[in-house]
């Protein structure tokens, strides 16, 4: 369990205000300026030392990621891009940061556009996150007027700016590519990797793509140490995470929470447990809707980061933990991700395109109790043929959510069908 | 450069090679829908993934860069999984019509299907339904069986430069359409229906008329401008049922223009299929061959030699004008012109009239200064080039004339001929520009040409030319020669009869002082070989012989018919803008009584007494390789040396005039095809573009 010393979004649930002045007494700002001046190489080995993880779903290690950016010419911009297209069914951590500490975000922004070399930053915020914008506008806006931000911000000697982009609602435009081509005006579709946007990015140049979550907690890092960090939670999966809890519990809530928590004990403790008591839980999905779910037997002891969930081969993607009890039509449930991610594609690629639909359409049906037993065997089939054959990750998460379903529940699929 | 495997076997690749393009050297085959080896790469059909070694999801090999060490597998398990599920999912909306759609016999999918493809469908609910799009009188849809490779939308965004295509709405509900249902309107639009992999875009003219595996496939070369795009001439019997580009990277890569693909059907209408003579009532009546050439001998005995004058019009090919030049030669008349539109500057040295960079050289250009000329309508194969390099490089580009839409940014200097005397003496502002450029380039068109101070423009561009360096001579130790001055015709047979000399002898008239002459009676007879864009008034009294295939403006004035053959019915040679000399295939025979132009002309000579020396073909092309030995090489040129050229004098501030009014008929084949009339209503007039040149 974490030490509340030892938490990080002191304000998660905006009992304080989250202006600069609420904000500076939490801490934020605090000698900015004294960290910036240990220089590029001393931020990147910390967050290095830190092992953090990209909060955004794939958990690409941050200082890696850093790392791999092409090199400072001198000549080329390069920018730091900070996602907060949060769109994922069943998250909500981003939301409350920028709702609550706003400030973390925009420090951390600095810190890390410091960092990669970036004078300009871009924060591509999720259109529907219309008074999440406003105070995330207002906390730049606070940090401009104090200096913290532009010419010589908070005067370590570095310019950076840092724009708000409001996207128009599309899931898709929560993929690093795709956000990269709505913010340069163009339709959200991912682009083709390689090359990577840490080296051809945001009109063409060097890019760092990152989650709020990520940027957020950076300047706490620096302050505190990489080894604090590290210290936290389970080697490989280290530091605390932003939990969010919904569905059929008794207390859904967002809690920041020591990576390698049990899930029980997440849901007992915070989620005031499963609604009618833990053994009238029926699955939960650990990692927001794209992950597969996990049945009760495994959601007894399963922990929750990403090494022990990829083991039960689901995974902890953005952390949100959707609990769903037995009153839950499971079928129909995973139909409605399935409706999801068909009205997401972007129509790029084949597989997605064409499959998504192909996959909800085939769900619905079974959901119904339409078909025969070879139908689940051809729906299994048809989501293999679109994951890992498409240009993003929607295709996976597109299946996966299908395979869970596939793998833990086929006796209620046959049942149905037999009805 | 890096070497790889794939399928365990190593090639080295020039470093930015996909791996698809290393597969393709190796002959090994991936299949592939959306890439296209001209456009941009999408990736987005993710038919090519192939294995790679390190990599735990296959890889899309269109979009991946060969890199060192690579292992590439093509034929794994997982590959043929991958391919198979891809063509399902085309497959599950696509509807199976192959039995009604033109694409059937040539479809991308239906092959790949059948190569690498499930054999029955898995899917058993209802297909999607796509409402068909307007995209105007050349292009017929079936969005239905639209794949969304979006081939056509980068076609018409990079190669063609009109943004007019784009995929509308997300996920499967996918469609591509025109903006606002509107035609299309580039003049490259129909290369779209050959990069559609699928029977989505299709030829309209053509729709329901054939079959690909009915049809006869005859190589040849365009002649509705002076590019000589190389197409390919598909028949079926004694009908041509479609045109369509070959690939020749060196001329027109892969693409047509809209009047080489579709004026074709004007090659059933109004033709001439047998003789004419006029009667003493003033009515041109059908008669024999021998009747005709009677009339015409009866006629020429009267006349002088000198008294007689031949001018060749745009598409004659050098067969018909060295048979027409010795005839002229033997009768003893030096009156003999190929510019019938009279224009006079063209009789300089070979680099005076050619298209010296040659248009691969366009791509190698830093600044392109266009005098006088819309390439979109002289020669729309011309202005692709330069978008490429404009796409690629961002080449500036400068205008002096009448002001046009290009499709890529132009700094248009006005229309006013002076402005090059300005450039000429370093006062305009583009100098800084046209200093610092490596290899510059200048087009002039025949709207700076085609007037009464065309020699002293021309003049003023070669000095230009000198003064800027846009001639570079070979160097000892770099070998970059460079010769950016251009001239563009946009005649197909102008080049071939400069080359030949079919030019005024000693004393000789050109085509204005044949028609003075003939208004003075000191021509009392000119032989017409397909010329039609003349002065017909002038030869009123003057006994008029028209040889040609169709009954346009000169048969119409004509005293005597003989029905020649059209490009698609004869083996021709012909000389590009670029100097380079190349032969058409006859796809089909002439119709009716009409023959192979040289054929008459040998035919005539005969009848005149005044045989000519050659009886084949073949003996016809050995006197073109005797008068000038260029016509040895196909497909070669020659490059031309660089020497003075032009006559100084004063230059008109006159603005220079646009010399095609409507690009979609321009000449006696497209003026009567129903297809271009269409064009004509549909884009033009709605784009109003006629009326700003009217």
């Amino acid at each position: 369990m974490l030490e509340n010393s030892d938490r990080i979004f002191t304000n998660l649930y905006g009992f304080q205000g989250w202006g600069l002045k609420d904000a500076k007494k939490r801490g934020d700002w605090d000698h900015t300026k004294a960290l910036i001046s240990k220089g590029k190489e001393w931020i990147i080995q910390e967050v290095m030392a830190s092992c953090l993880r990209g909060r955004g779903g794939a958990g690409f290690p941050t200082g890696r990621k850093w790392s791999f950016m092409a090199k400072d010419d001198g000549k080329t911009p390069r920018y730091l891009i900070i996602n907060a297209d949060e769109s994922e069914p069943g998250t909500c951590k981003d939301r409350d940061i920028l709702r609550y500490e706003p400030h973390k975000l925009v420090e951390g922004a600095l810190l890390s556009g410091f960092a990669i070399g970036a004078h300009v930053g871009y924060i591509y915020i999720r259109g529907e996150f219309y008074r999440e914008a406003e105070h995330l506008e207002t906390a730049i806006r606070e940090a401009y007027e104090a200096n913290l931000l532009g010419k010589n911000a908070a005067n370590s000697g570095w310019d950076f700016d840092l724009y708000v982009h409001r996207g128009a609602g599309a899931y898709i435009c929560g993929e690093e590519t795709a956000l990269l081509e709505s913010l340069e005006g163009r339709k959200g579709m991912p682009r083709l990797k390689p090359p990577f946007p840490a080296v051809v990015g945001l009109y063409g140049c060097p890019t760092i793509v990152n989650n709020v979550e990520t940027i957020a907690v950076i300047p706490t890092i620096l302050r505190r140490g990489g080894a604090w960090f590290a210290s936290i939670g389970t080697p490989d999966n280290t530091g605390t995470k932003i939990f969010c809890i919904s569905g059929h519990v008794n207390t859904p809530c967002n809690v920041e929470e020591a990576m390698g928590i049990p899930l029980k004990e997440l849901i007992e403790k915070y989620g005031g447990g499963v609604r009618g008591g833990w053994d009238n839980l029926l699955a939960v999905i650990p990692g927001g809707s794209s992950v597969p779910l996990i049945p009760k037997d495994v959601c007894e002891t399963v922990l929750m980061d990403f090494t022990s969930l990829a083991k039960v081969k689901s995974g902890l993607g953005t952390a949100g933990v959707i609990v769903m009890d037995k009153s839950t039509d499971i079928v129909s449930a995973i139909a409605r991700l399935s409706k999801f991610y068909m009205h997401e594609s972007c129509g790029q690629c084949t597989p997605c395109r064409e499959g998504t639909g192909w996959v909800w359409r085939m769900l619905t049906r079974l959901a119904d109790g339409i078909g025969v037993v070879e139908d689940i065997d051809r729906l299994e089939e048809v989501t293999y043929e679109i994951e890992g054959h498409t240009i993003c990750a929607l295709g996976d998460a597109a299946a996966w959510p299908v395979q869970g379903l596939i793998r833990h529940f086929r006796p209620e699929l046959e049942r149905r069908l037999r009805k | 450069m890096p070497k790889l495997l794939i399928d365990d076997r190593e090639i080295e690749v020039p470093e930015g090679m996909t791996v698809l393009q290393a597969a393709e050297l190796l002959g090994i085959e991936i299949p592939v829908f959306c890439y296209h080896p001209k456009l941009s790469i999408a990736g987005n059909c993710r038919m090519c993934l192939v294995e790679m070694d390190k990599s735990p999801k296959p890889i899309a090999s269109c979009a991946m860069p060969a890199c060192e060490g690579m292992v590439i597998r093509t034929q794994t398990p997982m590959v043929q999984k991958a391919r198979k599920g891809v063509l399902e999912f085309l497959l599950i909306n696509h509807p199976l019509d192959c039995p009604i759609c033109d694409q059937g016999g040539e479809c991308d999918l239906q092959d790949i299907t059948m190569a690498y493809g499930g054999d029955a469908s898995r899917f058993e609910l209802n297909k999607r339904a796509v409402p068909d799009k307007e995209f105007g009188p050349l292009i017929e849809t079936a969005m239905n069986r639209c794949i969304q490779c979006t081939r056509c939308v980068r076609f018409a965004t990079e190669i063609a430069g009109v943004t007019e295509l784009g995929a509308m709405g997300r996920g499967e509900d996918m469609e591509i359409s025109t903006y606002v249902q509107k035609a299309i309107t580039s003049e490259l639009s129909g290369n779209m229906i050959d990069i559609c992999p699928v029977g989505a875009l299709t030829s309209k003219p053509y729709s329901y008329r054939g079959r690909p595996w009915e049809l006869s496939h005859t190589p040849s070369i365009d002649v509705f401008d002076a590019v000589g795009s190389a197409i390919r001439i598909d028949t079926r019997g004694r009908e041509v049922m479609r045109i369509l580009p070959r690939q020749n990277d060196a001329v027109n890569e892969a693409w047509i223009s809209d009047k080489t693909r579709f004026a074709y059907d004007g090659l059933k209408y109004q033709r001439l299929d047998q003789p004419y003579a006029r009667g003493k009532d003033g009515r041109l009546s059908p008669v024999s061959w021998d009747d005709a050439f009677g009339i015409i001998v009866d006629h020429l005995q009267h006349i002088p030699g000198d008294h007689v004058g031949a001018i060749v019009g745009d598409m004659a090919d050098a067969e018909a004008m060295v048979a027409l030049l010795d005839l002229m030669k033997a009768m003893g008349s030096p009156h003999i012109d190929c510019r019938q539109e009279g224009i006079e500057s063209e009789s300089g040295p070979r680099c005076s009239y050619l298209f010296n960079t040659t248009l691969a050289g366009i791509e190698r250009a830093d600044f392109c200064l266009l005098v006088g000329t819309n390439p979109r309508w002289e020669a729309p194969i011309v202005n692709a080039r330069i978008r490429k390099n404009y796409l690629y490089t961002g080449l500036p580009i400068a205008l002096v004339g009448p002001f046009h839409e290009l499709g890529y940014p132009v700094d248009f200097l006005g229309n006013d001929p002076l402005v090059l005397e300005g450039i000429l003496k370093g006062k305009h502002p583009i100098c800084t520009a046209l200093k610092n450029a490596q290899h510059p380039l200048m087009i002039v068109g025949q709207g700076a040409l085609r007037r009464d101070d065309g020699d002293a423009v021309l003049d003023v561009t070669r000095r230009i030319a000198d003064k800027y360096g846009f001639i570079k001579k070979v160097q000892s130790q770099s070998r970059d020669s460079w010769n950016g001055f251009n001239v563009l015709q946009i005649a197909a047979s102008r080049i071939a009869g400069l080359e030949l000399g079919f030019l005024p002898g000693p004393k000789g008239y050109n085509v204005k002082g044949m028609l003075n002459a003939a208004r003075r009676k000191k021509i009392e007879a000119i032989y017409l070989l397909g010329a039609d864009e003349i002065d017909m008034s002038a030869f009123k009294s003057t006994f008029v012989i028209y040889q040609g295939h169709h009954g346009d403006r000169g048969a119409a004035f004509a005293d005597v018919v003989l029905p020649g053959a059209a490009y698609t019915e004869k083996s021709g040679t012909y000389v590009n803008v670029e100097g380079r000399v190349q032969r058409g295939l006859n796809a089909i025979v002439p119709p009716g009584e009409a023959k192979e132009d040289w054929k008459i002309i040998r035919e005539l000579s005969g009848k005149l007494g005044l045989e000519l020396p050659y009886n084949t073909i073949e003996e016809v092309r050995e006197r073109m390789m005797e008068i000038n030995p260029l016509f040895d090489g196909i497909d070669q040129i020659r490059p031309a040396s660089w020497v003075d050229f032009g006559k100084a004098g004063s230059i008109s501030p006159e603005p220079f005039h646009p010399v095609i009014q409507n690009f979609y008929m321009t000449d006696s084949i497209s003026r009567h095809s129903v297809t271009m009339a269409k064009c004509v209503q549909e884009i033009l007039k709605l784009d109003k573009r006629i009326a700003d040149h009217d």
